[in-house]
């Protein structure tokens, strides 16, 4: 073997990989066991119910969208918050991290009170039509919430190490402002990007705490899949509980190998345009 | 290192001795979430009382939550010696897994129910929508807020009570109360998880005209809210809520507890203990205390779940497990 400037390659292995067996497999192989007790046929019944793709609909749904406008707006954001300097910046920087330290409980409360009808910011907004609280509107913006610091965090110090160079020799080459952002820098950024997408993603999708006080929990309309969960184990019904835990986590599963897959490309396109 | 251990070791020997010499006896009561104020009070004249008696401190443990939730705590190891939750389904779960006899309910006087509540509405002052008895409920323009009696126990009493009223209106039937109800739910713009959620979308968010709940949460709204915010509406027909308790056999047998949670969830039908359910906003059994209290609990015309609906099994599978009725009435869609 090879030898290594630290040592103890084979107990720290040995380690992570039981640490991660206790911590992550052994809780995912619990649920995939008590969801065994369903069977194919329940499963299916389960999963084909119009109540259970409505749910699965908004929760998967609201987060992809939720995790996009993360995307933008935590671009923007990080942006702001490693380029420029301005009074204040620190306070904006750590007022990010909010919705990590805020109790779900909490942040789903807060956003009902600003927008319900009578809440300060839903007294406006209800006149013109448009409701947040008790909508699937409302499940989104509890969702764009909580993902929120994701997508800086894991911006930031990429474009920290971003070296301005690079756009001034884009500009002395006679790129336009637009072919710099796209072609050099936005190259540069989408490894990080992509992963504070997808960790935003994986947070909304299984959102309850925050969700669950702004959606309105109407069966079909604006209820979500976690809520079904909830119900479930209401009726003791560990198994139907379980089997849609399963489910949703094959989703996510399912989405964030996808993330994965336009990572890995978007490497490529990284190396392609350097 | 081994006269750390050591040391280590007597040190809980010593704790353990300590502990059983003191003679405290410790229980825990799992509980469901509006009965915070009640069994506070409760706590306290039972270990002044026990005191008394027997010369040992005894410290009740608290746990509070959803009572679907709590019974499953309870299946799943939480050491409860006593629960006292919001309908006997969810203490018939915990039945199921062998924790207590199957004929729990029999066990103490009234179906193991020391206190009652009743399902009333709470609306906004003056009544400007004019509700008076359920029928007004799905009136044109009438917003109702009850949580989701998928998720909560105190909304599958309010879904009963209008099913029962429903019911019990000339030519009631079976296919009249769903069309009832079906409708009633067309009313209900917000589903929320539980009991105490429903109440404040009411209160605090200002949503919906009518409140469909227990009648010791409307009273403890109604005095805590004060201002007059808000008016109770008796309906002209409504269901005795029957919250049971009972002591949780293999916990007790395995703690030693026996005798003192015997004693507790008996003190709840004492005279000391019906007075302090009322004060608290439930309905006493003890005909003296509700005699004397009759003036905070007006009467209506009630009917019980076993008039109806048989019991909790019967009435958990026809209505609201999957596929029920209450999957049937397509809410929301």
């Amino acid at each position: 073997m090879r030898r290594r400037v630290l040592p103890g390659f084979g107990i720290s292995l040995g380690y992570a990989l039981a640490y991660l067996g206790l911590i992550v497999l052994l809780p995912l192989a619990a649920l995939a066991w008590k969801a065994s007790g369903i069977g194919v046929e329940g499963l299916l019944r389960l999963l084909s119910s119009p109540r259970t793709l409505a749910a699965l609909r908004l929760s998967v749904v609201g987060a992809v969208v939720a995790a996009l406008v993360n995307a933008v707006i935590g671009l923007l954001v990080g942006w702001v918050l490693v380029r420029y300097r301005f009074p204040g910046r620190r306070l904006f920087d750590a007022l990010v991290d909010l919705p990590f330290a805020l109790p779900t409980a909490v942040a789903g409360i807060a956003l009902t009170t600003l927008y319900a009808p009578n809440g300060w910011l839903g007294q406006w907004l209800e006149p013109l039509g448009i409701k947040v609280a008790y909508t699937p509107l409302g499940v989104f913006v509890a969702m764009v919430f909580v993902g929120f610091p994701f997508v800086v965090r894991t911006l930031q110090p990429v474009l920290a190490s971003l070296e301005r160079d690079v756009e001034e020799a884009a500009e002395s080459l006679g790129a336009q402002r637009w072919q710099t952002f796209f072609r050099v820098i936005l190259p540069m950024l989408a490894p990080a990007l992509l992963t504070g997408f997808a960790l935003a993603l994986a947070r909304a999708v299984g959102e309850y705490g925050s969700v669950i006080f702004i959606a309105g929990n109407i069966p079909m309309r604006s209820e979500i899949a976690p809520l079904l969960i909830v119900q479930k184990l209401e009726q003791f019904d560990y198994a139907g509980a379980a089997a849609l835990g399963v489910a949703m986590l094959a989703i996510s599963f399912a989405l964030l190998v996808l993330v994965s897959l336009l990572q890995r490309w978007s490497h490529r396109w990284q190396e392609r345009s350097l | 290192m081994k006269k750390s251990i050591l040391v280590l070791l007597a040190a809980i020997g010593v704790l353990l001795t300590a502990a059983v010499a003191a003679k405290d006896v410790s229980l825990l009561n799992v509980s469901y979430d509006p009965t915070r104020e009640l069994y506070r009070q409760i706590n306290t004249a039972f270990a002044a009382q026990w005191k008394a008696q027997h010369g040992d401190s005894v410290t009740i443990q608290m746990s509070h939550g959803g009572s679907g939730k709590q019974a499953r705590s309870v299946v799943d190891g939480l050491p409860a010696d006593v629960v006292t939750l919001a309908l006997a389904y969810d203490i018939d779960a915990i039945a199921d897994r062998g924790l207590l006899a199957k004929d729990w309910q029999k066990k103490l006087p009234n179906n193991a129910t020391p206190y009652t509540s009743t399902i009333v509405f709470l609306v906004r002052k003056g009544n400007p929508k004019g509700i008076k008895d359920w029928g007004d409920l799905v009136r044109a323009g009438v917003q109702v807020v009850t949580p989701n009696p998928k998720s909560s126990g105190g909304a599958r009493w309010n879904f009963l009570a209008a099913w029962g009223y429903a019911l019990k209106q000339p030519g009631g039937s079976d296919a009249t109360a769903k069309a009832y109800v079906k409708e009633l739910f067309k009313h209900v713009p917000v589903l929320d998880t539980g009991a105490r959620g429903a109440t404040n979308t009411f209160v605090q968010r200002g949503i919906g005209d009518v409140l469909i709940a227990w009648e010791n949460e409307a009273l403890l709204a109604q005095r805590q809210l004060g201002n007059n915010a808000f008016e109770i509406v008796v309906p002209s027909i409504t269901i005795v809520a029957e919250p049971p308790v009972a002591v949780v056999d293999s916990n007790v047998d395995k703690h030693g507890t026996r005798a003192v949670a015997q004693a507790y969830v008996e003190f709840l039908y004492s005279p000391q203990g019906q007075e302090i359910a009322a004060k608290n906003f439930y309905r006493p059994r003890s005909p003296e205390l509700a005699a004397r209290y009759a003036s905070q609990f007006p009467a209506t015309h009630t009917f019980t779940l076993s008039d109806l609906f048989g019991d909790w099994r019967q009435a958990q599978a026809k209505f609201f497990n999957d596929g029920g009725i209450f999957d049937q009435l397509g809410v929301g869609s």
